[in-house]
């Protein structure tokens, strides 16, 4: 009852409301200072798309100097100026804070805010059936601070002193103490104000999420019918919600001991030339705070990848998704066992060894629903009649990396094997396949789904499948290799390995990775044509292309402010009903209410008939009030 | 004139592209495939999920076998052969998910591919089937758990009384190692706060231990004995990796770790296993400590006890290196201090009576 009545008046506030709005929409309200999800959606995508871009040409370029220790780089000198030295190589420090921008970009900028920022906002109203965000204002505050802290991160690349360069885990005291590391500077202050206002920008957007996912649910949405997409949006709101504050409170404590004197972290130091006064600190609390932090992040970023996934293989596989109560379930799991985990990266920091038994203990039970849910895909995919859709060919691809980077999450959490791959070249193929390419793909998949949702238009299907292709190929060239690296010890973030005998043997495979790279960043060109060119020249898109059950496709092709000209469509089922025995198609949108389809009813949903006319009459009962 | 060429052939190369791309489009719209469900390319995608299977795991078979020596490296302490042997158990178990997982993925994706007039199985869930693949995992886990957990309590446990005692410090860019000295077999007290330019380790000139503590340019270690590194550092986090005895550690300014190992082969002997007179053991920096992270590195060598014992006699302390420093070792200790660094003959009797 209550529901229904904060439904009704919702929505005849918000006809008025979107009325008002028609009359007086200009270029900014429009596209700048937009109230809309949607275009907030496209805003946080386009910007996430530039980021990755730069996060790319920055690996490439540390990728020169890992493949080809002895190339002329004087070319390079119109844009890197002074960060070539003399010799025509890249400077030694430079290198570092490629690696450390590089991680902060891709980790923060492109798979938290382009991928929960551009699907959670353009995803969570139209699949739950609302008007809008609970909040228009603060999800436009929310891309704001995130586009001021891009600036701020953006500005930092330019410095004399140079960016941040401590590692993207800014572990003090080296990010503390602009003694040891140039860009410990002005570099690292610019990175903590800009990550401060990430911060901001991420709770913001967060505490919407949550807001309008348990508010603004339409009529018979309830939390057994939401798409996986939102469960996914939801709980991953949730986890930054609890996260994100611990490393505001790192980073503060981190800005207190760098610029106003205090021993937070920072203890017993003797560095260039001087005994420092501090005394006291440890850089072990700032490593908690900071995974405590750091790895829900791995799930921030990868929970929206697989709840894109699932609604993507369930509709091109046209089968419902098998166990959809353990993909939730497993999703629960997974982010409540992601709080107590951190410590994992810490085995070999000097950390109680008990403490490093319990950790490991508890981290190696998070690959169970991992698995879980590896096995639902797998099931979901047999039998089934699939269609090779771009966004479907990244969504199988994403599983396969899962697969690959998840499995390789077993050494490293067991902390005996952990003491020798620890900070090798191992970790960083698992981390890139698990997380890093799958949640790209993730990203990619959900640009590809529901580009005719965004633009109206259809992506051509053809490039999309060479980009899949040659992005597929090209990651696992670029991070399969690493593993064996990893095994033969190579430390991660070193700028050459020239001086070690045992560390020099592989720089044919080292140039072959370094090739991959620059084709598999290459092959994202094909795709930024595809998604430019789509948006104005495109074959115009269908209501349903992709012949889907979710609310998104009950809205006209371009919706408005407000996504439905009418009423909010009611929901009778849950979104995965395809090819239902004896359903006259291989889909049944959730819309559709069971007394329509008799032929292909369970027994227990002819029950639930009843129900759906009790639950209308209430609508009107509130109406009439 | 060279560049202008290559900018001019990318225009040219990108105008090709571009008309082609032009040119399929329109095709597919006279055939109006654009308005069909799944088209030849839907059979193509599914082929090549086949192909990537067969290639990817062709390259992955074949460069493991043949290139298992290079990227393999030979263990020489006593708890690297139990790391190893976890590491390859894990690689067993994981390797076998690895492939059955991954083909079928690529295997269900080739077969049931769209089929006109063919319907997908409506099969939304099977709770016998989810239990199973539920506890089955768990149970594996739990297995390499515990036996993780045995070996990670092993390598963590106290060092035994008479281990080798040789203290580690990182600093920016290079490691330092100091011995207890001959004489009493103990390290000396430090305070970062009396670190200078020759006093690298901030060693305590009041403690009668430091004066026999030597530091030499490399690290010795003893075959077959116990050694405990005593670990710190002196501005950032660095991280002791000896790769070849499966040690890591990190080095923590303001708080001593350390980690205890048991070399199991000389260097001689490993030059020999490798067939490499030239090969040296080497620690080095796994921690991003600044500009030359990447160089920091020591020669470590592993000596039979005996020439060990005998390298360590022949070492000479820091104090008989460096003697201006005497006039900080207070006026009771001075005797002292000369005979254990050396700096003065003096026999065991000496000592024993200036003690």
């Amino acid at each position: 009852m209550a529901i229904a009545d904060i439904h009704v008046t919702e929505e005849t506030h918000s006809d008025g409301h979107e009325h008002h709005e028609e009359h007086h929409e200009n270029f900014w309200t429009t596209y700048v200072f937009t109230l809309d999800h949607k275009m907030i959606g496209k805003q946080f995508l386009i910007t996430g798309i530039v980021w990755a871009l730069i996060g790319g040409l920055l690996s490439v370029i540390f990728r020169l100097q890992l493949g080809f220790p002895d190339m002329q780089l004087e070319w390079l000198r119109p844009i890197l100026g002074e960060w070539i030295t003399a010799e025509g190589k890249i400077d030694a420090e430079f290198y570092l804070a490629l690696v450390t921008m590089h991680g902060t970009i891709m980790v923060f900028f492109v798979l938290t805010a382009g991928l929960s920022g551009t699907f959670s906002n353009f995803l969570i109203p139209l699949q739950i059936g609302a008007r809008d965000m609970a909040s228009g204002f603060m999800n436009m505050l929310s891309y704001w601070f995130f586009f001021v802290s891009s600036v701020v991160m953006l500005i930092s690349l330019f410095i004399e002193t140079g960016p941040a360069s401590g590692g993207w885990v800014i572990y003090p005291p080296l990010s503390a103490l602009p003694q040891a590391v140039n860009g410990s500077g002005l570099g690292m202050t610019l990175w903590l104000t800009s990550m401060a206002l990430f911060i901001v920008s991420s709770l913001l957007g967060g505490i919407n999420y949550i807001t309008t996912v348990i508010n603004l649910r339409t009529q018979g949405m309830s939390f057994s019918k939401l798409p996986l997409t939102i469960w996914a949006f939801f709980i991953t709101a949730v986890i930054g919600l609890l996260s994100f504050p611990v490393l505001f409170s790192a980073a503060l404590l981190l800005i207190f001991d760098r610029s106003f004197g205090t021993s937070f972290f920072l203890s017993d130091i003797y560095i260039g030339g001087e005994a420092l006064p501090n005394q006291g600190g440890s850089p072990i609390l700032f490593q908690h705070l900071f995974w405590f932090l750091g790895h829900p992040e791995v799930y921030i970023v990868l929970l929206p990848a697989l709840g894109i996934t699932s609604e993507v293989i369930a509709t091109n596989a046209r089968k419902p998704i098998f166990g959809y109560k353990a993909m939730v379930g497993s999703i629960l799991f997974i982010a409540i066992l992601s709080f107590i985990v951190w410590a994992h990266h810490m085995f070999v920091t000097g950390m109680n060894p008990f403490l490093g038994s319990i950790f490991m203990l508890l981290t190696l039970i998070i690959a169970v629903p991992s698995a879980v849910k590896v096995f639902n895909y797998l099931a979901t995919l047999w039998k089934g009649n699939i269609r090779f859709t771009p966004a479907m060919l990244f969504s199988i691809g994403l599983v396969s990396f899962f697969i690959s980077g998840g499995l390789t999450g077993i050494f490293l959490g067991n902390s005996a094997i952990d003491i020798q791959l620890h900070d090798t070249y191992f970790v960083v193929a698992h981390f890139h396949l698990v997380m890093g390419s799958a949640s790209f793909f993730g990203l990619l998949a959900g640009v590809y789904h529901w580009f005719p949702k965004m633009y109206g238009r259809m992506m051509d299907a053809k490039l999309g499948y060479i980009h899949f292709w040659l992005t597929f190929v090209g990651v696992y060239m670029v991070f399969f290799p690493m593993h064996y690296i990893g095994i033969a010890g190579y430390p991660r973030r070193y700028y050459s390995f020239t001086n070690f005998d045992t560390f020099n043997t592989f720089s044919d495979l080292n140039m072959f990775v370094s090739i991959a790279a620059i084709l598999t960043l290459g092959a994202q060109f094909i795709f930024l044509f595809n998604f430019f060119y789509s948006m104005y020249r495109g074959r115009k898109a269908s209501a349903n292309p992709w012949q889907s059950n979710t609310l998104e496709w009950t809205t006209p092709i371009n919706p408005g402010h407000g996504n439905w000209p009418g009423k909010i469509p009611t929901v009778y089922r849950w979104p995965y009903d395809y090819s239902k025995p004896g359903a006259k198609e291989d889909f049944i949108p959730q819309t559709v209410p069971f007394s329509e389809t008799p032929e292909s009813n369970l027994p227990h949903e002819n029950e639930l008939i009843k129900l759906e006319t009790d639950s209308d009459q209430k609508v009107v009962v509130v109406d009439e009030k | 004139m060279f560049q202008v060429i290559i900018i001019l052939g990318v225009l040219l190369l990108l105008i090709i592209l571009y008309t082609l791309f032009r040119i399929s489009r329109l095709v597919s719209v006279v055939k109006g495939s654009d308005k069909k469900v799944a088209t030849t390319s839907n059979k193509v995608n599914g082929s090549l999920f086949m192909v990537f299977l067969f290639g990817a795991f062709g390259f992955f078979f074949w460069y493991s076998w043949v290139y298992f020596d290079d990227y393999t490296l030979p263990v020489a302490s006593e708890h690297g052969v139990v790391t190893d042997t976890l590491f390859w158990t894990t690689m067993a178990v994981t390797g076998i998910v690895f492939l059955i997982t991954n083909i079928l993925l690529f295997w269900f994706s080739y077969k049931y591919q769209h089929k006109e007039g063919r319907t997908a199985l409506f099969y939304p869930d099977n709770h016998k089937i989810e239990i199973l693949w539920t506890v089955v995992p768990a149970l594996v886990l739990t297995g390499l758990v515990f036996t993780g957990l045995r070996a990670w309590n092993d390598i963590t446990s106290e060092a035994s009384a008479d281990a080798e005692v040789i203290e580690i410090m990182g600093y920016q860019f290079a490691w330092g190692v100091r011995y207890p000295g001959v004489k009493d077999n103990a390290l000396g007290e430090y305070n970062y706060q009396m670190i200078d330019a020759v006093n690298q380790f901030g060693m305590d000139l009041s403690d009668k231990n430091s004066y026999d503590d030597f530091m030499p340019i490399e690290m010795h270690v003893p075959k077959g004995k116990e050694v405990l590194l005593k670990i710190r550092a002196r501005d950032v986090l660095h991280s002791v990796f000896l790769p070849h005895f499966r040690v890591k550690m990190d080095a923590v300014p303001g708080m001593p770790t350390h980690f205890k190992f048991l070399p199991t082969k000389s260097t001689a002997e490993m030059r020999s296993e490798l067939e490499d007179p030239e090969f040296d053991y080497f620690i080095t920096c796994t921690e991003i400590c600044g500009r030359g992270h990447f160089s920091m590195k020591m020669k470590l060598v592993v000596d039979e006890p005996a020439d060990y014992e005998k390298w360590k006699a022949e070492q000479p302390t820091w104090l008989k290196l460096n003697p201006d420093y005497l006039t900080k070792v207070p006026e009771a200790n001075q005797e002292l201090a000369k005979i254990k660094s050396g700096l003065v003959e003096g026999d065991d009797n000496n000592l024993k009576a200036s003690l």
